[in-house]
Order: structure tokens, then C-alpha cells, then sequence
């Protein structure tokens, strides 16, 4: 046993041991945010943060990303950004319409009627087949379209961007090891580049992109920087958007925003999994209790 | 065990059923009757366990087929749209993809209980080849599976996987492109591993009501690892077992609850929500975590073995892994079966644990990760008098010829004629593996085989029932001389 055991350690010992390439072409590591939308129990989405991500997203990032896998009535849907609630004030006794959580007589309004989805998708316009002609029209965009894509194909994307192609951002926090914190950190992390790094033209330098930078490196070859270079020029300059809260759009503020509505684009769901979460694992707790109780109650006189 | 039947019909309804249709005496006779050894422990819930993860499995999956689209274009976006539009479809998916690897947990602690408690030996070998097939037909099942959602990993896990048919001489290329459906995985791939994936389950059923026959023929083992000799060794399993089964199931489903909830991405991986796409190669290839420890074996043989080359030598391996467990009843010579009176044997099977757990964890990494390495790599320069007139250093390769380099062009020209290098030695994952790899096999080929003939087991109880009044009411359990069998050179085996 004791044998064993040592050997389990020397074993574990040797998995603890850093490798020793692992200094060239690292990324910085990402700071790991506390997002109130994992926390165990009841983690929710902030509301404002959702608000103000979508509008960074609809006026930044939108030009060249993508986000095929939704459409404009998931906004308004339950715990969306642009969930909207229609109900009778009860000191002034008047309807009124306004963005927010159902509640004190307030009911959630249906996504494709929700107003500020209406009007958000109107801004828009998609192509159809006439009917009547077999003409291809536009129409302005309704709640149930998809997102209406920046570019018409993947190619077109590629032409715009220098041969890089935007990635799609529907699941994009799920995509990436590290979800909202990897996304913040990136859009964050754009600094000059480190006398010595030669970055090539069309690329920029981010110390949290992975990537092996050795031979643009002419610096102490031992001491490589961190990071990597991306197609995509740092997009989120200080006040670069007006949020309607009054919010300062600082880099750190658009950049956490941001990342916070592509988490909830990528698993909408996750507020009402984490609090049915809590419900199942309280009833599966009380269910093992009682059925121990019973296992017990049974074996009572049998020894085993 | 299969003795006299105790079934009694109750009412003139089953009277008249039990003459036509013995169905209730059939179910009476093996899950309430049926008379199992006293002293199971938890370890021996997990069959409970798996039996319920099958009809999880099959259920949910049944129902994702409904909104499923088995089209290279769809197959994505469907899966998506089951999270977000189906009612509660995030819930059925995440139950489906983190079954999977609970199903996985089960097994594993059912085999390696199997394996500690002997539970292959005779008259069992049915039973445990059974068990076997069973593991086999999940693993098959869980790779289709996991191509499904048509993702980076999906795609090419699918492609490093059926390449491997390839290494097969004369028709692994054939059996290869027959599997795939054409030269490339693609539409026909996905529809056919749909296809097959729906039917495997069935499979695992049936073979799952074969297990459960040969149990109820030969009667379960148990933690000492003897025969119940008398009614005093046996309860019946239900209320008993059943009762035992549900306090552990209860238990597992508070674990699986815990990641369907709060982690239900934590057993996957990133790259599979990106979208497969045959023009980018992820940067490293990486199968699910249960099949981890035998893709690091796959790995692990770098090197040619006479006329096998090493891709072919990998995939005979790999195989072998899961293929020696077949054989296993007939590896181990050891008359005693359960581990807890074998002392030897049980410090091998914990080093075996640790193997696998070992390779489960090289399986995940780069192989050419470094673990340890004796120094830096040095490059002296040299004049053309052959005097060193710098030396500089590098942890990799790379770093000390840029280095070098560097130091070259900052001296002038022509001053450094030469460039001489000493590498360090390194022990990288993949030498890991080998080692690791080694002691896999030689754990059935060698450990077990000749631990059997050379072994002094300690004192076994002569009864189910003293061993488990042995260990509750002290060392001098009722009627005294409980231990009866005191093994010595040339004894009989103790269930002689």
C-alpha cells in the first residue's frame, strides 16, 4: 500500500511539473471575471449590462459579425434585453408599456408584439419572393426574422476584412475557452506592441490572442511577449457609443457590456437552468434523505 | 440461483395469467425473490445505475430526434435550435450530452469493480464478456454520437478516427471509405452515423437482458468473493438490493444534476460549437474524456515494430486495450477472487487505477509537451581555430537557434564558423504514455497471471454471513471460529 501510494505520488509530482516550451507563444492569461450570470444558485444576467451590450454590439460590432442563429424576437423573449412588460400603473390607473421584468401587475409581452423589437427590426431590411410577380422585394425586418447578416456570404466577408473572416457570434462564448471573460480580456487587451515585435501590416498586436510570435520577434529570444496578432483593429475606443443610462463608455465598460450580451446570446436560458437548477437538486436532496431513511428502516435487522 | 420459483399467484386474474403467460412469476422470481448476497456495498449499485442511464439515454434520445436534422448543412443550427426554440429543448439536450458521460462514470466504476472483486471468474466469464461487449457497443455508440452535433471536434474526431481503418492492411482502405460512405467524412458519414447510433442503443438493451440472465444464472459476487453457502448469506432483493440501488441512484443523480445544471459544458469542449469545417484543423485533435486513456495508448506507439508501422501498431493497441479485457477471466490464475484478501493484488489494481487515470490525462495533452527536461538546449560557437567563443542557451530548440543566431549576427561576419549543440534530454507526454502504456498491458499480460500462482491471500471467512459479522460485531463473531480457512503452500482453494 505504502508502495502504491508513493508512486501515486511521483506520478502526480511529475503531472505538477511546467513544461518547459510552454514560455514560447503564450497568451497572457485571462482574468476570470465574476459574472453575475454564473453564480451558483441564482445567477441572473444584468439587465442595463444586457441593454447596453446589445447596443454595442448593434453599433460596433454588427458591421462585421454576424449572429445567424438569432432572431429579433429573441430580445423581447423572457429574460432577453429587450424583454418588455404591458400593465396598469396603480396609483395613476393608466396602461403604459415599458421595458422590464413582469411583476406588480405588469405582464410580459409577447416577443413578436413587444414594441421595441417591432421597432428595433423595422431598421432593417430583408428580401423576399413576391407572390404576386416572383420578384425578389425587400421588406423591413419583422420579430421573427433572423438578425440580418452584415455580409452576403462568407466570401464577401473575407473580401472586406483582408481575407479574415468575422466569426459568427451566436454561440461565440461558448466557442471559446474562458466564454465572457476570454471576450472582455480580448477586446480589452489591445496594447502597443513591445519594442522588438515587427507586426505585420493588416494585423494587430492583443496580448491575450494565442498565436506564436517568434518569428516576428527580434528581442531576447528567451523572453518572447505574450499574446498575438488578429485581423481586427481595436474597435472599442473610449465613448465610441452613447449608452442611454448614462453609463461612461469606457474600453473596460463596452468591452464587460459586450461580452455580457454575446454570453446571453450564446445560452439564453441560462437564468431559467441555473434557478430550475436549484429546484431539482433541493427536491432530488430531500428524495435521497427519505430514501435512506426507508434503506435503513429496512436493513434495521439485517447485518451487512 | 435459478431455484424452485416462490411465486404464488394472488388473485384469480393472475392465476389465469400465470398458466398463460408466466410474466409475473418471471419478474417475481428476479426482482423480489431473487436472492442476492448480503453484504453488497455501494460499489455494486452501479448496475442499477447503468440499467436507469440506458432508459435516460434512450429516452431523451428519442425525443432530440424528433427536431434533430441529420444534413452536414442543418445538423448544427438544429441542435442549436433545440436549446433555443424547442420548450425546455436545452434541458433534454444537456440531460442527453452529459448522460453520456455520466453513463461513462458508471461503467467505469462498475468494471473496476468487477475488477477488484474478481467478479470475472467462474463460473462468471459469460457474465463479465458480456459486460464487455456492452462497453464496446457504448464506446461505438458514443463516438457516433458525438459527431451528431457537427462540430469542429465531431468532424475531426470523426476523421482521425476513421483514418485509423485506413492503417489496416489490404482492406483498411476499403473498410474506410464503405464506413464514411465516400472519400471524405460528409453527408453520407453523418446520415449513416445517425442511422446507427439510433440502432446501437437497442443493441445495448438487448445485450443488457443477457448480462442480467447470466447474473441470475450464476448469482451475483460479492465483496468476499464466495458462494453464499446457506439461506443465512442472502436477502431478497427486493426490499433489500432495491432499496440499496435507490440510495445509490439518488446519490448519482444529484451528481448528474449538478452538471446538467450548473456545468453542463464542463465535460465538453469549446471547439464542438464551432461549426465543422473541412478547411481548419483545430490545433489539437481531442476525443471525449472517457476515451481519452485509450487515445493516449493509440499515441503512445510512435514507433515501428518490425514490418507493423507505428500507425497501424497504434490502432492493434488501442484495440488490445479494450481486447485483453476479454480474455481476462483467463489471464488471472488466482484462485481467490476478491482483491480485499489478495494484498498484493490490491496494490497493483490501485497503480492500475492510477495508470488509467494517468493516460486518461496524457490522452488530453500535446504529445510532444515537455514534463521534464535536464537542462536548456546549448549552442557553443565556434572560431576557425576551434576555440568556443560563445555559448547561449534555450529551453527549446528554437529559442537557443534564434539565440544563436542573434549572438552570430551581433559578433560580424564570419567570426563564428561553426555551431556545435547539446540537447538535453527531455521525457515528453508521449514517453509518459509509453511507460504508462507498458504497465497497462503487463497488468493483464504479466501482474495478473503469474500474482495468481505465487500470491499468499490472507484469512478469508469460510461464509457470507461471518464476514459480515466479522467486521460489525468486533473479531470474535457468534459460534467462534469463524475463520476457518488459514491459507498455507498447497491448501485448496477456499471455495473447493
Amino acid at each position: 500500500m505504502a508502495r502504491s501510494l508513493i508512486a501515486a505520488c511521483g506520478l502526480g509530482l511529475l503531472a505538477l511539473l511546467p513544461g518547459a516550451a510552454s514560455a514560447a507563444g503564450a497568451a497572457k492569461e485571462i482574468p476570470h471575471e465574476k459574472w453575475s450570470f454564473e453564480q451558483v444558485p441564482f445567477g441572473t444576467f444584468d439587465r442595463g449590462a444586457l441593454q447596453r451590450g446589445l447596443k454595442v454590439y448593434l453599433e460596433v460590432c454588427a458591421s462585421c459579425h454576424s449572429m445567424n442563429l438569432l432572431s429579433y424576437r429573441n430580445l423581447g423573449e423572457k429574460g432577453g434585453p429587450l424583454q418588455a412588460v404591458q400593465g396598469r400603473d396603480r396609483e395613476t390607473g393608466e396602461e403604459s408599456v415599458r421595458l422590464g421584468a413582469p411583476g406588480e401587475g405588469f405582464k410580459l409581452i409577447n416577443a413578436n408584439d413587444n414594441p421595441y423589437v417591432k421597432q428595433l427590426a423595422s431598421q432593417y431590411e430583408v428580401s423576399e419572393i413576391d407572390q404576386e410577380t416572383g420578384d425578389t422585394v425587400t421588406r423591413p425586418a419583422r420579430p421573427a426574422d433572423r438578425f440580418v447578416a452584415p455580409y452576403p456570404n462568407d466570401a464577401a466577408a473575407r473580401a472586406a476584412n483582408g481575407g479574415a473572416l468575422p466569426p459568427d457570434f451566436s454561440v461565440l462564448a461558448k466557442a471559446r475557452h474562458g466564454g465572457a471573460s476570454y471576450i472582455k480580456a480580448l477586446l480589452s487587451g489591445y496594447v502597443a506592441p513591445p519594442a522588438g515585435l515587427e507586426v505585420p501590416p493588416g494585423q494587430h498586436y492583443n496580448v491575450y490572442m494565442a498565436g506564436d510570435l517568434s518569428s516576428y520577434w527580434n528581442g531576447d529570444p528567451r523572453k518572447p511577449p505574450y499574446g498575438g496578432f488578429l485581423a481586427m483593429a481595436p474597435q472599442l475606443t473610449e465613448g465610441r457609443v452613447t449608452f442611454d443610462d448614462g453609463t461612461p463608455a469606457t474600453v473596460k465598460q463596452m468591452a464587460s457590456d459586450v461580452a455580457t450580451f454575446i454570453a446571453w446570446a450564446a445560452d439564453p436560458n441560462a437564468e431559467t437552468r441555473l434557478s430550475l437548477g436549484f429546484s431539482v437538486l433541493a427536491y432530488l436532496s430531500i428524495v435521497t434523505g427519505l430514501v435512506y431513511a426507508a434503506y435503513r428502516q429496512v436493513w434495521k435487522a439485517v447485518g451487512h | 440461483m435459478s431455484g424452485e420459483s416462490t411465486y404464488t399467484p394472488g388473485s384469480a386474474f393472475e392465476r389465469w395469467l400465470d398458466v398463460r403467460l408466466p410474466i409475473l412469476r418471471l419478474a417475481h422470481d428476479s426482482f423480489v425473490a431473487y436472492p442476492t448476497p448480503r453484504n453488497l456495498n455501494y460499489w455494486y449499485t452501479f448496475g442499477a445505475i447503468l440499467s436507469f442511464m440506458l432508459v435516460v439515454q434512450i429516452v431523451s434520445g428519442v425525443v432530440l430526434a424528433m427536431h434533430y436534422v441529420a444534413h452536414v448543412d442543418y445538423a448544427f443550427d438544429s441542435v442549436q435550435r433545440i436549446e433555443r426554440d424547442v420548450p425546455y429543448g436545452w434541458l433534454i439536450q444537456n440531460i442527453h450530452s452529459v448522460g453520456a458521460s455520466m453513463f461513462f462514470v458508471a461503467v467505469y466504476v462498475h468494471m473496476f469493480r468487477g475488477l477488484y472483486y474478481g467478479s470475472y471468474k467462474a463460473p462468471r466469464e459469460v457474465l463479465w464478456i458480456l459486460g464487455c461487449v456492452i462497453y464496446l457497443l457504448m464506446v461505438a455508440t458514443a463516438f457516433m454520437g458525438y459527431v451528431l452535433p457537427w462540430g469542429q471536434m465531431s468532424f475531426w474526431g470523426a476523421t482521425v478516427i476513421t483514418n485509423l481503418l485506413g492503417a489496416v492492411p489490404l482492406v483498411g482502405e476499403s473498410i474506410k471509405h464503405w464506413l464514411m460512405g465516400g472519400y471524405a467524412i460528409g453527408n453520407a458519414t453523418l446520415n449513416r452515423f445517425f442511422s446507427l447510433h439510433y440502432l446501437l442503443p437497442f443493441l445495448i438493451a438487448g445485450v443488457s437482458i443477457l448480462h442480467v440472465w447470466a447474473l441470475h444464472v450464476s448469482g451475483q459476487n460479492n465483496p468476499a468473493g464466495i458462494e453464499p453457502k446457506s439461506k443465512e448469506d442472502t436477502v431478497a432483493f427486493t426490499p433489500y438490493a432495491t432499496m440499496k440501488d435507490a440510495v445509490g441512484l439518488c446519490l448519482f443523480l444529484l451528481m448528474f444534476a449538478l452538471f446538467v445544471f450548473y456545468m453542463p459544458d464542463a465535460l465538453g469542449h469549446a471547439d464542438n460549437y464551432i461549426e465543422a469545417n473541412p478547411l481548419v484543423t483545430p490545433p489539437h485533435i481531442v476525443p471525449e474524456w472517457y476515451l481519452l486513456p485509450f487515445y493516449a495508448i493509440l499515441r503512445a506507439i510512435d514507433f515501428d515494430i518490425l514490418f507493423i508501422d507505428s500507425k497501424l501498431g497504434g490502432v492493434l493497441a488501442m484495440f488490445a486495450a479494450i481486447g485483453v479485457l476479454f480474455v481476462l477471466p483467463w489471464l488471472d490464475t488466482s484462485k481467490v477472487r476478491s482483491m480485499r484478501y489478495r494484498p498484493v493484488a490490491r496494490q497493483f489494481f490501485i497503480l492500475f487505477a492510477i495508470t488509467c487515470a494517468a493516460l486518461g490525462w496524457c490522452g488530453g495533452q500535446t504529445p510532444d509537451r515537455v514534463l521534464l527536461q535536464t537542462g536548456p538546449y546549448v549552442k557553443e560557437l565556434i572560431d576557425r581555430n576551434g576555440a568556443v567563443i560563445a555559448t547561449v542557451d534555450g529551453q527549446t530548440a528554437d529559442i537557443a537557434t534564434r539565440a544563436a543566431q542573434q549572438r552570430i549576427n551581433a559578433l560580424g561576419p564570419n567570426v563564428a564558423e561553426t555551431v556545435r549543440t547539446r540537447e538535453p534530454y527531455r521525457f515528453t507526454v508521449t514517453q509518459l504514455s509509453q511507460v504508462l502504456t507498458a504497465f497497462y498491458f503487463a497488468f493483464f499480460l504479466l501482474v495478473l497471471p503469474l500474482l495468481g500462482l505465487r500470491e499468499r491471500p490472507t484469512q478469508i471467512p469460510d461464509t457470507i454471513a461471518k464476514s459480515v459479522l466479522r467486521a460489525h460485531d468486533g473479531p470474535a463473531p457468534a459460534g467462534g471460529k469463524a475463520l476457518a480457512y488459514a491459507p498455507r503452500d498447497g491448501a485448496p482453494p477456499p471455495e473447493a
